[in-house]
């Protein structure tokens, strides 16, 4: 798994547990130095790990944290970047879920060894999308589900969003936009540079 | 006007166009050109009035810039901020022109500067994967640039904590240091020995650095060859070596292990076609107590030996007693290294 992921499992329990919690979790991943590097590439059997010592630390299920790291990803200040680079993808709420098909590619075309596990949307009637992650990383669809949420307040839209697990292990979210215009949302500023 | 042209078209198919009248008087503007300039109504206003052509050179008149249809116009527009923009003049066949413009390299200032959206550029626009491709190559780069800098600073510091030197595989100056400060606490009765290469300077001087670095690489193999397991070989210069020799009960066992390290130097040395012939000088300090000796009193007095050696002609070991220090202090006293010929 690329650094950049479990990178940023890292940032998610230091910003949001402090330090000591992520060398615990580290020790009981056994993650040595306990530091990942966002640019090299790990063992895939790393980030597992890693989410399952992040359970037995937190106690809590893995896709309640998932879904928290979804969440973290895209609204704390340290990962304005994801949250930036995501916005990119569309103007409305609805432009930004189709966007989510290319988001393996775009997140190639910037690092090249960088691979997300696949996503596609469906749309159906009536403002109803589904979410299908095929990823072999257990709850990423969970992660999305977070995404989603926080993505949907910033592009001021109201949506109800359900998980749903198929026996192949592929997960479904299924996404119910409610109000397109519920609320003012974020500003996003083209324009803005990086600090 | 035909349809295809029509404004309400344009300002979807190229929200930065304007139209100019025969005259060269703009009579519409895209959205986004005028979003460019809040406080002048672009309509209305002479096209050569409200831009100036930078390239090509030398458009001033209207005549000019309807010669100039179909090439790139890099544009200066009047007012602030400044906005340089590259453009194109296509005639529409019924008098009128249409200038469709970009922000080209200056794309990123552009969103900046006019608070541009999305919606400000058209669907087909590549404008926003270029400003995404941007971000995101510029956050991988920053953080490809820590890594850099963090992999730096683990190099230089374990080159600084490194005991070994790279050329020839020996200790360092740090580990001989750090070795002769573990014998004088530990009040060892130990031997140095400080070697200095004979001749060394011609052959680098002669056949180059390549046969420089592989006699010091072989010198380096002799050194081990005739020194004890237990004896420490390090190089402490370009040609300096340091040999400490612990447990030393006889200084017989130092003029034999000296004079067999000179003999096996003094061996010629091939290189390609050359053969490279150089000899040490040895200065020798036993010390059977170190109880007043410091590891810079402990060197300085094999330095005072090895310059008795050179001054003796080289090619020979020449073991420390005080009168030696006498002696040089009389004469010349040993300076730098540099001071001595090789």
């Amino acid at each position: 798994m690329h650094g950049l992921i479990n990178r940023s499992f890292q940032n998610y329990m230091t910003d949001n547990y402090g330090k000591d919690a992520w060398l615990r979790v580290a020790a009981k991943a056994n993650v040595s130095p306990p530091e990942f590097e966002a640019m090299l590439t790990y063992d895939d059997s790393v980030t597992p790990a890693v989410l399952d010592a992040m359970g037995g630390v937190l106690g809590r299920p893995r896709g309640e944290i998932m879904e928290d790291i979804g969440a973290y990803l895209v609204s704390h200040p340290n990962t304005e970047a994801v949250r930036r680079l995501l916005r990119f993808g569309g103007v409305n709420f609805e432009d930004f879920l189709h966007s989510l098909d290319d988001l393996p590619d775009r997140a190639q075309m910037a690092v090249s060894d960088l691979h997300l596990p696949s996503i596609e949307l469906h749309g159906h009637a009536d403002g109803n999308f589904s979410l299908i992650c095929d990823s072999p990383l257990a709850g990423f669809g969970h992660l999305m589900m977070g995404v989603l949420r926080v993505m949907a307040d910033d592009y001021g839209v109201l949506a109800l969003l359900e998980l749903e697990e198929v026996a192949d292990g592929t997960e479904i979210v299924r996404i119910q936009m409610v109000a397109a215009d519920y609320a003012d949302g974020r500003v996003f500023d083209l324009g803005a540079r990086a600090s | 006007m035909s349809a295809a042209t029509s404004p309400e078209v344009l300002d979807v198919l190229c929200p930065m166009h304007l139209v100019l009248d025969s005259e060269g008087i703009i009579t519409h503007a895209g959205p986004t050109a005028q979003k460019l300039r809040p406080e002048m109504d672009l309509v209305g206003l002479p096209f050569m009035e409200a831009f100036t052509v930078m390239r090509p050179r030398g458009i001033t008149t209207l005549a000019q810039l309807w010669a100039a249809r179909h090439l790139k116009l890099h544009l200066e527009m009047s007012g602030t901020p400044p906005a340089r923009l590259k453009g194109v003049l296509a005639p529409d066949g019924q008098g009128d022109a249409i200038v469709n413009l970009s922000f080209g390299i200056s794309i990123l200032d552009g969103v900046r500067d006019y608070a541009l959206t999305n919606a400000d550029f058209a669907a087909t626009d590549l404008a926003i994967e270029m400003l995404y491709l941007v971000e995101a190559k510029s956050a991988a780069m920053e953080a490809s640039r820590k890594l850099n800098l963090r992999l730096q600073g683990a190099k230089n510091a374990a080159e600084e904590q490194a005991y070994t030197d790279t050329l020839t595989g020996l200790k360092n100056r740090r580990a001989l240091d750090h070795l002769l400060e573990q014998l004088l606490a530990a009040d060892a009765a130990f031997a140095v020995m400080h070697i200095d290469l004979d001749y060394f300077k011609a052959v680098n001087d002669t056949l180059g650095h390549a046969a420089g670095d592989h006699v010091l690489q072989v010198v380096a193999t002799a050194m081990i060859e005739e020194t004890r397991g237990t004896d420490t070989v390090a190089r402490v210069g370009g040609d300096e070596f340091t040999v400490i020799l612990p447990q030393v009960n006889d200084i017989d066992v130092l003029e034999r292990v000296g004079r067999r390290i000179i003999e096996r130097i003094e061996v010629p040395i091939p290189f390609n076609d050359a053969l490279c012939e150089i000899s040490a000088s040895i200065g020798t300090v036993w010390i059977q107590s170190s109880k007043s000796a410091t590891r810079e009193t402990v060197m300085e007095d094999a330095d005072i030996a090895l310059y008795a050696s050179k001054n003796e002609g080289r090619a020979r070991q020449t073991m420390y007693t005080p009168e030696l220090r006498e002696s040089a202090n009389a004469t010349t006293p040993p300076k730098g290294r540099s001071d001595r010929s090789s």
